[in-house]
């Protein structure tokens, strides 16, 4: 292992991996290229189509089935079939990542939006919101959470899946594994390997600090139940409901 | 006014939650809309702001029918609180309060400042402003719920179930709370609870609905408890309704006679000296009530305060009703209520023979008037 | 574009393939559940332990499966073809998600419950095993259901790097341009799937017949 880390180490430390079509940096520009498209897409059809669910209440079995119906289909075999069926290029990668990545966002916000204490959408309602203000100024407010979870998973599964698509002939950060692969280099699989997953863990990061920073902190039941304890050492009534649980949103991996 | 005409409804299912109801709830006074679960008392409240659509009658609100214009309009007109607060848990606890000025257009800091005061006036302290509905306990959430209602100061409040989650102690406080609010504020208040003692305690006039949706008694608590219009609304007011009733009768008049009483440092001769019917009421420098002292119990030495038999409710000549003046009587260890006045002092006692009279006299003037 | 003739003609490649498949799959979810309930017992009994497990059990899960499949022969000393990353790969995804299930499982069951059986005289060992466990098999199942779908399906990327199961059908038909070849890899993976799925629901209701009892007699 010690003599594999030397040599993971000495390929990022050669300068060649660096430049050029085939270096690391233009390879994760493209990844990130691949990734972000479909994830964009995703945003604009599920959250919108999620979030009319959720508040009207009318077809959730309908979008929990889909979600987990597409939790079964193997990204490989998705990405091989629309590749066989429209040749090699951005559009089939684009397409079958959007298949992946619309379903966490969907039950994310389905679930979000539905889950929303009906009190509170009873409150609301009764002090005169109109259905759009109580969908944009409470529902989706509070459904923040859930939803941002769908887009967490949504992004790592699009950006694992963008390194599986460099098996059916585009580049991104799975070719430097694939070339690897080819010549049966394991140091550079290793290395390519190395890269996806920083890429990975960095997006899941990113997207956790716009989490931390959009998300409003009384929604942190953490921070609240921290603070509480603080700020409010005696509390002898109960809060009158019990919080929900947030449900797991769609979980999906590649 | 709130009136209902003949007010209907029916849901989709063909139950009938409401049948044609027809009710006048009064300006500036607390009407209380009880009875057992399915009676259709919140859904005759949610159909003042059209929370529920009715689907017979009409409902008019100072002569205009409630159905003319847009709902939302018609909602930030009228406050309502509701049993589980519904609190925005994404929103400080001012910018809760602040909710429906801001709906109205008034602009950030208008609504803000208005939002202080009114938390100021529910009685809750500054520095809740910045927190979120999940730091708060049960009684300080609904405490924001009505000062969110109240927040774009409208004339009628609609109060479904409001304090039914907290604790009873809590419950009471709130209870307390609002009607001292109201003295100050005067809203037209509807308040639905299933509870008979809250909606004899809070109503000006309470409404009795009984299963199907249908009104079963309409008057003044003391008269619902005095004489309820039938065996349904006789059992749902329940046990004690005769004693309970006389909360409602006022206590001016009523005889406050003589009571024997002696200092805290009293000897025993002084005590058997002062006692009347072999019992004195010890009394602290300021005329506060200690406790009572029997004769042959502490006849030795000194009176020693913590020895002494601990007396019944206190009787408070300038507030309490026939209630309160029995009550005190009859926990009396010796039989003689002990009245006080405003400030605790004793003035002297009430015996139950005389309450019982007073009770007569009431009666007497009410067939006469 | 499906050929129907060629299923039967490779009938003798397709059921091993589906064995190895299978095994490669719910091996994990075994093994994932063992190592699963003891630290989901810890982090729930312990906040400490629960602030450590649980995100140490989110980072995981962002590895992408590809990448574990890949870097584990370096880190266990196996051979890149050895079947053996692949369970330990999806062994590692298993308890991840698992171990949140079960915490947040034994932290669902009612506070009233747990105490209710302490006051009859239950030492903890057994309280856990007949009553907080039961009452979680609910969520439990739950996230097993995810485990052995998600399972099924990552077994198929192993072909990827050239380990059996039936996501070689995949990548060889994609090879050779046969389209049969990577419907029934597809298709059967999903059949698989949902086979699966439904006979966890259904054992989740055996084993669970106090679930929506309430509901039903209303």
């Amino acid at each position: 292992m010690g003599a594999l880390l030397a040599d993971v180490a000495a390929w990022f430390g050669d300068s060649a991996n660096w430049t050029g079509a085939a270096g690391v940096p233009n390879r994760v520009l493209e990844h990130l290229q691949y990734s972000i498209v479909p994830i964009l897409l995703a945003l604009l059809i599920a959250v919108p189509i999620g979030a009319a669910v959720g508040h009207s209440g009318r077809g959730g079995f309908l979008v929990v089935g889909v979600a987990n119906g597409m939790r079964s289909l193997p990204e490989l075999g998705v990405l091989t079939i629309l590749v066989t069926f429209m040749s090699v290029g951005l559009l089939p990668v684009t397409i079958a990542l959007l298949i992946l990545a619309i379903p966490p966002l969907l039950a994310g916000t389905y679930a979000g939006v539905s889950n929303v204490d009906r009190a509170v959408v009873d409150a609301a309602r009764g002090m005169g919101m109109t259905e759009p203000e109580i969908l944009t100024k409470v529902e989706l407010p509070n459904a923040l959470p859930l939803i941002i979870g769908g887009l967490r998973t949504a992004t790592l599964q699009v950006i694992a899946t963008a390194a599986i698509a460099a098996f059916v002939g585009v580049d991104g950060l799975g070719r430097i594994l694939f070339s690897g692969l080819a010549v049966r280099d394991y140091t550079r699989m290793a290395a390519g390997a190395l890269l996806i997953a920083v890429l990975a863990l960095l997006a899941d990061a990113a997207l956790a600090a716009l989490q931390r920073l959009i998300v409003s902190p009384g929604l942190r039941t953490s921070t609240s139940s921290r603070r509480r304890a603080v700020v409010a050492p005696a509390q002898p009534e109960q809060l009158p409901q019990s919080r929900s649980t947030t449900p797991e949103p769609e979980l999906a991996r590649s | 006014m709130i009136e209902f005409r003949g007010v209907t409804k029916r849901f989709p299912d063909g139950t009938v939650a409401v049948d044609a109801l027809d009710l006048a709830v009064e300006d500036g006074k607390i009407t209380v809309f009880v009875g057992p679960s399915g009676c259709g008392k919140t859904t005759s409240l949610r159909m003042i702001n059209r929370m529920v659509e009715l689907t017979g009658g009409t409902i008019l609100i100072d002569g205009s029918d409630i159905m003319a214009g847009d709902a939302a309009q018609l909602r930030r007109g009228i406050g309502y609180v509701i049993q589980q607060s519904g609190l925005f848990p994404h929103r400080s606890i001012l910018d809760n309060v602040a909710t429906v000025p801001l709906l109205l257009g008034w602009g950030k800091r208008k609504a803000r400042e208005r939002a202080t005061e009114l938390m100021e006036l529910v009685g809750l302290s500054p520095e809740m402003a910045q927190r979120y509905p999940a730091q708060l306990s049960g009684g300080q959430q609904q405490r924001v719920g009505v000062a969110r209602a109240l927040a774009a100061d409208p004339p009628i409040l609609l109060m479904d179930e409001p304090f039914s989650a907290v604790d009873p102690v809590v419950r009471e406080n709130l209870q307390d709370e609002l009607l001292r609010l109201q003295s100050e504020l005067g809203k037209t208040i509807v308040f639905v609870t299933h509870d008979i003692d809250e909606a004899v305690k809070l109503g000006d006039k309470v409404a009795v609905f009984r299963t199907g949706g249908l009104l079963a008694q309409y008057d003044e608590p003391g008269h619902l408890l005095a004489r309820p219009a039938d065996d349904f609304v006789d059992g749902f007011v329940g046990r004690d309704r005769g004693y309970r009733g006389l909360g409602f009768l006022s206590a001016n008049g009523l005889p406050v006679g003589e009571l024997s009483t002696v200092g805290s440092g009293a000897t025993g001769d002084q005590v058997r000296e002062a006692a009347r019917d072999g019992w004195t009421l010890v009394v602290s420098d300021a005329g506060h009530p200690l406790g009572w002292v029997q004769v042959g119990q502490a006849l030795s030495g000194p009176v020693d305060t913590d020895a002494l038999i601990a007396g019944g409710s206190l009787y408070d000549t300038e507030a309490d009703s026939l209630r309160g003046a029995l009550d005190a009587a009859l926990s009396s260890p010796s039989g003689l209520g002990v009245a006080v006045d405003a400030s605790g002092a004793v003035v002297g006692s009430v015996r139950a023979a005389d309450v019982l009279a007073a009770l007569a006299t009431a009666r007497r003037d009410e067939a006469a008037a | 574009m499906i050929d129907w003739s060629w299923f039967p003609t490779n009938a003798e490649r397709l059921v091993p393939a589906l064995g190895a498949h299978l095994l490669l799959a719910l091996l994990p979810v075994v093994i994932g559940l063992i190592v699963a309930i003891p630290l989901g017992w810890v982090a729930n009994r312990s906040r400490p332990a629960r602030a450590v497990l649980v995100p140490v059990a989110g980072l995981l899960y962002t590895i992408p499966s590809l990448v574990l499949f890949i870097l584990l022969p370096g880190i266990l000393g196996t051979q890149i073809l050895d079947p053996v990353n692949v369970v330990v790969a999806l062994s590692v995804y298993t308890v991840a998600l698992l171990v949140r299930s079960v915490a947040d499982a034994l932290a669902a069951v009612p506070g009233m419950v747990v105490a209710a059986a302490t006051a009859m005289g239950y030492r903890p060992a057994r309280r856990f095993a007949q009553v907080e466990l039961p009452l979680s098999l609910p969520v439990l199942i739950a996230g097993l259901r995810v485990a052995t779908v998600t399972n099924i399906s990552l077994v198929s990327v192993g072909a990827l790097i050239g380990i059996g199961g039936l996501g070689y059908f995949i990548t060889d038909g994609f090879g050779r341009g046969n389209t049969t070849s990577i419907f029934a890899g597809v298709i059967l993976i999903v059949v698989l799937a949902l086979v699966f799925d439904a006979l966890l629901v259904l054992i989740g209701r055996l084993v669970t017949p106090w679930v929506g009892v309430g509901r039903k007699a209303r």
